[in-house]
């Protein structure tokens, strides 16, 4: 997924992002609003997602291929500032993850 | 048990809130909630345009510091919101907006009036909610308060479909009030680290913005100023935080700061960054902001730290609360070297504010309105040069004496925020300094401030321009004038008096002075109409982009000190 309009290079279509993070979130309707409005109000790339309900449904599980290298932390800060986020983590692992799902899209 | 509509519980658990005004204006997919209001205790204002009823939110939040609650419909209404809701945003002002929506089984068929609501106020509010069950606003109304007052306040929107409204609900007990979070812990080794950076100093230097306001920290900073003689520098919204007439007070830095403002921070080798964002407006070019200091960043939003600048220390905290454990660790100094050099600079290159003495030139008429205007009076602007004149002259000396719109710079802004800020403190005057330009955007709300016979006065700096655009297009785009000027020329006064305001000319006075006296020691709204010269810069000015350092000054400027 991409902030096309505030690209001003194109990466290669390989690419997955920098770092993997992992976020738990309240599964509601609009959280999926929130978190990618997040990636584009704050011109973050957002290169991969995934998103999972957990146990009973009132949680979600959500993976994020991002490339932000220099900006990571301040990825980090805003997305706990979120009321629905309820866990945020770097998750090197999670690119295994997506590496799995390329391989279905493929 | 007892039975109720979603529309009466939202107002029961409004009144639980403290809430007992609310701005609004009504229609279809809000009515049950106006249904509901008419049998409540909770006074209604009916404003004359949304987004008037989102800044008198805004005025009464600005001037109480408790959150406040406007009402707007589905559609219009809450686009018409949508500008007072992200001004509130940029600013950390505490409100919360509720909205109707169409009936949950129309929703996302283009019904009348339909908008995603919960969709477009995503980027400009802290959270928002789209209510699907009566038995939900049991959790939201509350905490919809909780987020707009927790940690750096701000505007939470509540999305509530007419069929939720409408639904009836059966309960034993109302939930507790929704109340702010406490703020995190101070932690004894930041406090101390920040000690040591704050006594090792040789040349430090505070940065307050509406931090200190937001967590009424005026006090502490002011005896933490005198203890260890640290010159203070405030952001446009810090000002009031520190009274106009401190010693150590520096005033405004940044784009229309002193240059001698500026000039200290240039050399300062420390500057304490509390409850401030680094706004470009403040740092110019932040690169090259106080390229000789180590930074003390203390901030409630932890995404402020490093945001802009990356501080040598940053602590996340109620920057009141951390001030007040600092301050029995710093040592009682002189600073008598440091102090010397920034006299020097200020003597050399002070604010200069010609024509201060004559009614009818912008600083005059803040100077005088200032000598005229009560103490206690909550002043207000809108945004352009006349925000600008008065942020630099008018002599603040109370935190929340200031309202303006800083972040997002919305012009419309300071009439219907300085309606609020009467309502909320109704035993006040509250003055609006305003613009030709900025007026008109919001002039419908005079209706308002006649209808509910508020104590507003307008305060209108008339040069039949935007001002602010002019100057830009003069000082930077080689003179080309365009859509800067105004070529028809409302008869203000005329304007206000058909809205049933009383109004004064001071071009047509012949002692404006009296007149302005006069004007202002009325009860009730009214508007004062102050022609100016129409090639008036505000002057100094960081082009946009530039460092501070870089500030340019105009010919009258230059004038006074030739």
């Amino acid at each position: 997924m991409q902030n096309s309009m505030l690209e001003t290079e194109t990466p290669t279509p390989t690419s997955l992002g920098t770092a993997t993070v992992r976020l738990v979130v309240r599964n509601h309707p609009g959280v999926m609003s929130h978190i990618c409005g997040l990636f584009a109000r704050r011109s973050f790339n957002l290169e991969a997602i995934a998103c999972l309900p957990l146990d009973d449904g009132t949680r979600s599980g959500m993976l994020l291929g991002v490339r932000e290298e220099d900006r990571i932390t301040q990825l980090i800060a805003q997305l706990r500032k979120l009321e629905d986020v309820l866990d945020v983590r770097i998750d090197p692992q999670g690119r295994e993850a997506f590496e799995a799902v390329r391989e279905y899209m493929a | 048990m007892f039975q109720l509509t979603g529309a009466e519980l939202i107002m029961r658990l409004l009144e639980r809130q403290g809430i007992t005004i609310i701005p609004g204006i009504p229609g279809g997919a809000n009515l049950p909630m106006y249904d509901a209001l008419r049998s409540s205790k909770i006074r209604h204002v009916l404003a004359r345009h949304e987004q008037g009823a989102g800044f008198m939110a805004q005025g009464m939040a600005r001037a109480t510091g408790r959150a406040a609650v406007c009402f707007g419909t589905s559609g219009p209404g809450a686009t018409n919101l949508i500008t007072a809701i992200a001004d509130a945003k940029l600013d950390s002002i505490p409100i919360v907006a509720i909205t109707g929506q169409v009936p949950q089984a129309m929703i996302g068929t283009d019904a009348f009036q339909e908008i995603d609501t919960y969709g477009l106020t995503i980027p400009i509010t802290k959270h928002n909610y789209l209510v699907r069950s009566a038995a939900e606003l049991l959790d939201v109304i509350p905490d919809a308060f909780r987020v707009a007052t927790s940690g750096r306040p701000g505007p939470v929107v509540v999305d509530v479909p007419k069929d939720v409204q409408n639904a009836r609900i059966e309960l034993e007990d109302f939930p507790e009030p929704g109340k702010a979070d406490a703020p995190p812990p101070v932690r004894d080794e930041e406090v101390a680290h920040a000690a040591t950076m704050i006594n090792s100093a040789r040349r430090p230097v505070l940065f307050i913005g509406a931090g200190i306001i937001a967590s009424e920290a005026s006090e502490i900073l002011r005896t933490i100023a005198g203890r260890t003689s640290i010159p203070v520098v405030s952001t446009l919204l810090g000002l009031g935080a520190m009274p106009d007439d401190h010693p150590l007070y520096l005033g405004m830095l940044g784009m229309h700061g002193a240059r001698s403002t500026n000039m200290i921070l240039e050399e300062s080798d420390l500057l304490i960054a509390a409850g401030v964002r680094f706004d470009d407006r403040a740092t110019g070019k932040a690169a090259e902001f106080c390229p000789n200091a180590k930074i003390l960043h203390i901030d409630i939003d932890p995404s402020e730290l490093g945001k802009i600048k990356q501080p040598t220390l940053g602590i996340t905290g109620d920057v009141g609360s951390v001030l007040r454990a600092l301050a029995p660790r710093l040592h009682s100094t002189q600073h008598s070297e440091w102090l010397d050099r920034v006299n020097e600079l200020r003597g050399a290159h002070p604010l200069a504010m010609p024509g201060a003495e004559d009614l009818l030139q912008p600083y005059g008429i803040v100077r005088q309105a200032a000598e005229l205007i009560p103490d206690n009076a909550i002043i207000t602007t809108d945004v352009g040069q006349h925000q600008m004149w008065t942020a630099q002259a008018f002599p603040f000396s109370w935190p929340r004496q200031w309202q303006t719109s800083g972040g997002l710079g919305t012009m419309g802004f300071g009439l219907p925020a300085a309606i609020g800020a009467a309502l909320a403190m109704p035993d006040r005057m509250a003055v609006c300094f305003s613009g030709d330009g900025s007026l008109l955007m919001n002039i419908q709300e005079l209706a308002t401030a006649a209808e509910e016979d508020v104590n507003v006065k307008v305060i209108l700096m008339n040069n039949a321009h935007l001002g602010l655009v002019r100057q830009q297009q003069e000082l930077f785009y080689g003179r080309r004038f365009h859509a800067s000027k105004f070529h028809a020329e409302p008869d203000f006064a005329a304007i206000a008096r058909g809205f049933g305001v009383a109004a004064y000319d001071l071009g047509e006075s012949t002692d404006p002075r009296e007149s302005m006296a006069h004007a202002l020691a009325e009860s009730g709204p009214c508007l004062i109409n102050v022609p100016i010269t129409r090639e008036e810069n505000v002057y100094p000015m960081v082009p946009p982009g530039a460092a501070n350092r870089d500030m340019i000054e105009g010919e009258s400027y230059a004038k006074q000190y030739a």
